[in-house]
């Protein structure tokens, strides 16, 4: 079985889910040997150091045994077994999440994952099962973090964030502040009350539990971000929380080098070194590398890098979340009603205080000020994580006697959040109409942004202001007079607007394949070349004297489509030619279609519909003024709007051409059935029909290769198109070949 | 249009700097202002001071030399947008700013932005890249013209032309993105007291 599921769709490759009965049967065979296997554990090292007698004493646990036909070395591969065996089930859960359309618009995946890892771990603590120490403190925060925050930082879109960083700055340090102190405070006034038991709970423990509960978890909230889309700066200023928070949380000593992802996590395992935050280093190291790595690598490096720094985050990500559902179903906790439920209480009520405090003050100072609505949106995406409940794992039970409650109060309080607050983020930002991220990307946009980034730096220089711009501007002078000559090969500045506009067509081109459009990457790159010839060709007229070219080059066009009809002549001009005028055509039917704009001649549904349809070569027919006006009725709205002034575009175009031409498109009357499917539309009469349709359709089985590749080609073209002039005629005479596409009548039905 | 007396004071100042303690600045004065160099549309600026449409004395041309009025005049489309302001004002604040736009978008101020005009700032934008070909600013410019196009004037007749953006094209197309955040000069002190005409 194969899925194009979402996860791995946005991987782009496709995922291979088999049954796999043997990895289950080796599941349960792995949990019915525990007892062997747990009482070794504990005696022996299970790491480096292995006996070989190690195995047999595993055969000679079992009772009156002297020869070991079969034995199971369980444990020298129970970590690694184990951890896989989270990691390839949550994967499948997150498949199956994705796979169930409703699932992920109800609630953020980490719901998901948290829920697995407490069957998970209910499994494992239902046979005594003693799990693995996969989720020491210091593997978190030497392994399991720094791919997640790597992924962030790499990703973040560097702009916005530096735009908005004096709030960042102000909210994410005060704002931790704030929560640690307050939450703190008050639960140690709730411990001082003697009915709740708590008053062996003193004050440094408290406020140690505040800071770790404050700290908002950069992996789950950016979860429930992501899904909830909310608009740009808003965004920023919960990523940028999430990441700068950290700072205020308790750190970890100890590390040692590794090699993966060589530079950045050295870069975290420094600042880890130096007792400050590896997460801000590692967040700076990606966003300053983004640049210089971006420029230097090629297309399939990037892409390497991409992927594979999403693929780990990804599984750290899991990794962490199953394990804190698997520590949840133990023996470990101690339930207080008071205490848990009061630091339910305050991290709400402390959240909210800093939130519209600060805000307030803030936006004094903000051009653009963050609205209550927005504010409310903050104050909501508090959602705790899997980074306090390590740092609760990692509380010393020398100090904190009362360990076991910390942690429980830190887990409800978690899952508090993501469920609860998580799941109802979506529909409170509908319900608000938070404005939502304007994601189409226009080359207008970026061009006018960026006429006036440069117009405001001069016009500051002018008047001698200072402003975030200039030290922009320095920073980018430098950048260039320097680290770009050294850091950079070959020394290609690319400009923005180059980048984006390159960056949209791969985008577009990627988009497609993706949609399930076979394609063929070969087809891309000689129509390129050509595409930039033609508008070199056309480059250096006016838009008048373009247009006629245009008109010129459209009833050439109109041949070579023609021509290339299989059934019809052999194409007359060279094929990659014909492939790319046909190309260019569909994609600005195609164009019109996504736009949803009508045909420019914009008649009302329900004229007649004129269809061109072609006839296989081995059956001519006089054609050319003589054409039969076939009414179709179709199902399909986009069809709909076919005008009727297409005949007169068409025997336009036909006084220009060759009769041998014409003879090719004939139209055909099908017979008006109600609701009868158009692909049956080729057929001259009804006897023949059920034959021609099948014979057809299996003839043109190769056609949707092409068909494919032209869509795939044509919104790359969106950027570069002719006028909507030309885009229209080639539209109107196109309605034929799409015709044949049934199959890939999704495309029409999509827009 | 009311600026702040401090402001006044430090533009007058950095006037006096430009000027050279004339009474009037000349575009070579401008050449004093060294960060300026790099800016790749830095003709297109010094032109928009002298430009007689953004200086409000007559709908074409260019004024040999500027006052310090005039030099007030061009400052004030920077001015940020006060919230305090009702949304008629904000709008017309808004109009403002993007008519100052626009006038740097078309040079031989004929009301529209042909091709030619878009590719001339397509290419000064993208001067500073030597490594940048003139074709890929072109069909960059291409590009744009016809999203503008498709965006302003949506479906064409076959025959129609499109002859260029016009101003009200120019304030469709900024619709969507927000120029009070982007087009002003932070000025020192927080204060700022804004009125348009």
């Amino acid at each position: 079985m194969t899925y194009r599921v979402g996860e791995a769709h946005s991987m782009g490759f496709q995922v291979f889910v088999p049954f796999s009965p043997w990895s289950w049967l080796l599941l349960l065979v792995a949990l019915k040997c525990p007892e062997a296997s747990s009482d070794l554990n504990e005696s022996t090292n299970s790491t480096a150091q292995r006996e070989p007698n190690v195995r047999f004493a595993a055969a000679g646990s079992e009772p009156d045994e002297k020869i070991s036909v079969f034995a199971l070395d369980y444990d020298y591969v129970q970590i690694p077994y184990e951890v896989t065996l989270w990691i390839l089930l949550a994967s499948l859960a997150k498949i199956g999440f994705h796979l169930y359309h409703r699932l992920p618009g109800l609630m953020p995946e980490s719901c998901l994952l948290i829920i697995v890892g407490a069957l998970v771990g209910a499994i494992i603590f239902g046979t005594d099962h003693k799990s693995p120490p996969v989720m020491d403190s210091s593997i978190y925060f030497l392994y399991l973090l720094p791919p997640i925050v790597l992924e962030g930082g790499y990703f973040m879109p560097t702009r916005p964030f530096f735009e908005n960083i004096g709030s960042i700055l102000w909210w994410a340090g005060l704002g931790a502040l704030i929560n640690a102190f307050g939450i703190g405070l008050s639960l140690y006034l709730i411990c001082q009350i003697k009915a709740f038991g708590l008053s062996d709970v003193n004050l440094l423990q408290n406020l140690l539990f505040g800071s770790l509960i404050s700290a908002v978890d950069p992996v789950a909230v950016l979860a429930v971000f992501e899904e909830a889309r909310v608009n740009e700066p808003l965004y920023m200023m919960i990523f940028g929380e999430a990441l700068l928070n950290d700072g205020i949380s308790v750190n970890i000593s100890a590390i040692e080098p590794l090699i993966v992802f060589m530079f950045s996590y050295l870069s975290y395992l420094a600042a880890e070194t130096l007792y400050l935050s590896g997460i801000l280093a590692i967040t700076a190291c990606a966003v300053t590398m983004k640049k210089y790595v971006e420029e230097n690598v090629s297309q399939t490096s990037y892409t390497t890098i991409k992927y594979f720094m999403k693929m780990l985050s990804s599984v750290s990500e899991t990794l962490i979340f199953i394990f804190m559902g698997v520590s949840t179903v133990g023996k470990n906790h101690e339930w207080n009603w008071a205490f848990i439920c009061f630091t339910l209480v305050f991290c709400q009520i402390w959240r909210a205080i800093s939130v519209f405090a600060l805000f307030y003050v803030s936006n004094q100072f903000r051009t653009f000020p963050f609205s209550i609505k927005d504010q409310c949106i903050i104050f909501y995406s508090g959602v705790r994580g899997a980074g306090s409940f390590s740092l609760a794992f990692l509380l010393p039970l020398s100090l904190f006697p009362r360990k076991k409650m910390f942690v429980t109060a830190t887990l409800v309080v978690i899952y508090f959040t993501v469920f609860i607050q998580g799941i109802t983020i979506g529909p409170l930002v509908r319900y608000l109409d938070v404005k939502k991220t304007n994601k189409k990307e226009s080359i207008n946009e970026e061009l006018h942004i960026r006429l006036m980034d440069h117009l405001k730096a001069g016009i500051e220089d002018v008047c001698g202001h200072w402003s975030h711009y200039q030290v922009r501007d320095k920073f980018k002078k430098f950048d260039h007079r320097y680290l770009r000559k050294i850091l950079i090969r070959k020394n290609q500045p690319k400009s923005s607007i180059v980048s984006l506009y390159k960056k949209l067509e791969m985008k577009q081109a990627i988009e497609m394949v993706e949609t399930g459009i076979l394609s063929t990457a070969a087809f891309s790159v000689p129509c390129q070349a050509q595409r930039i010839h033609r508008i070199k060709r056309l480059s250096p007229e006016d838009v008048e004297s373009m247009r006629d070219i245009l008109t010129r080059n459209m009833y050439q066009v109109r041949q070579r489509t023609l021509s290339y009809n299989k059934y019809n002549l052999k194409p007359q001009t060279s094929e990659k030619q014909a492939k790319e005028i046909l190309i260019r055509r569909q994609n600005t039917l195609r164009e019109s279609m996504r736009k949803g704009h009508s045909l420019p001649w914009g008649k009302p549904a329900g004229t007649k519909n004129i269809r061109y349809l072609s006839f296989p070569y081995g059956r001519p027919q006089p054609a050319g003024r003589d054409t039969r006006v076939a009414e179709l009725t179709d199902n399909d709205s986009s069809d709909s709007e076919l005008p009727s002034i297409m005949f007169k575009a068409h025997s336009r175009a036909g006084i220009l051409q060759e009769s041998r031409l014409t003879q090719e498109i004939i139209p055909m009357k099908s017979l008006p059935r109600g609701g009868k499917p158009s692909h049956f539309g080729y057929q001259r009469n009804t006897s023949q029909e059920e034959h021609d349709g099948r014979g057809r359709r299996g003839a043109l089985r190769p056609k949707p290769l092409f068909h494919a590749v032209d869509e795939e080609f044509e919104s790359g073209e969106e950027s570069g198109e002719e006028t909507s002039a030309i885009r229209s005629r080639w539209s109107g005479e196109h309605r034929p070949t799409r015709q044949h596409h049934r199959s890939h009548s999704p495309l029409l039905q999509r827009k | 249009m009311l600026i702040s007396s401090d402001q006044i004071e430090q533009l007058h100042r950095r006037f006096k700097q430009l000027s050279g303690d004339q009474p009037t600045i000349r575009k070579e004065n401008f050449n004093n202002v060294p960060d300026l160099e790099l800016n790749p549309i830095r003709s297109k600026i010094v032109r928009a001071f002298f430009d007689n449409r953004n200086l409000r004395k007559g709908s074409s041309g260019l004024a040999d030399e500027i006052n310090f009025e005039d030099f007030l005049t061009i400052m004030s489309y920077f001015r940020p947008i006060d919230t305090t302001m009702d949304e008629e004002q904000v709008q017309l604040c808004r109009k403002e700013k993007l008519r100052f736009l626009f006038h740097m978008y078309d040079s031989d101020s004929d009301g529209r932005i042909t091709l030619e005009e878009y590719r001339n700032v397509v290419e000064e934008l993208l001067s500073g890249n030597p490594h940048i070909e003139k074709e890929s600013a072109r069909s960059i410019a291409d590009g744009a013209m016809m999203e503008a196009a498709s965006v302003c004037v949506g479906q064409m007749e076959p025959d129609q032309v499109y002859e260029g953006i016009t101003f009200d094209d120019f304030l469709k197309i900024w619709q969507g993105i927000d120029i009070e955040t982007k087009m002003h000069v932070r000025f020192l002190n927080m204060e700022t007291i804004a009125l348009c005409h």
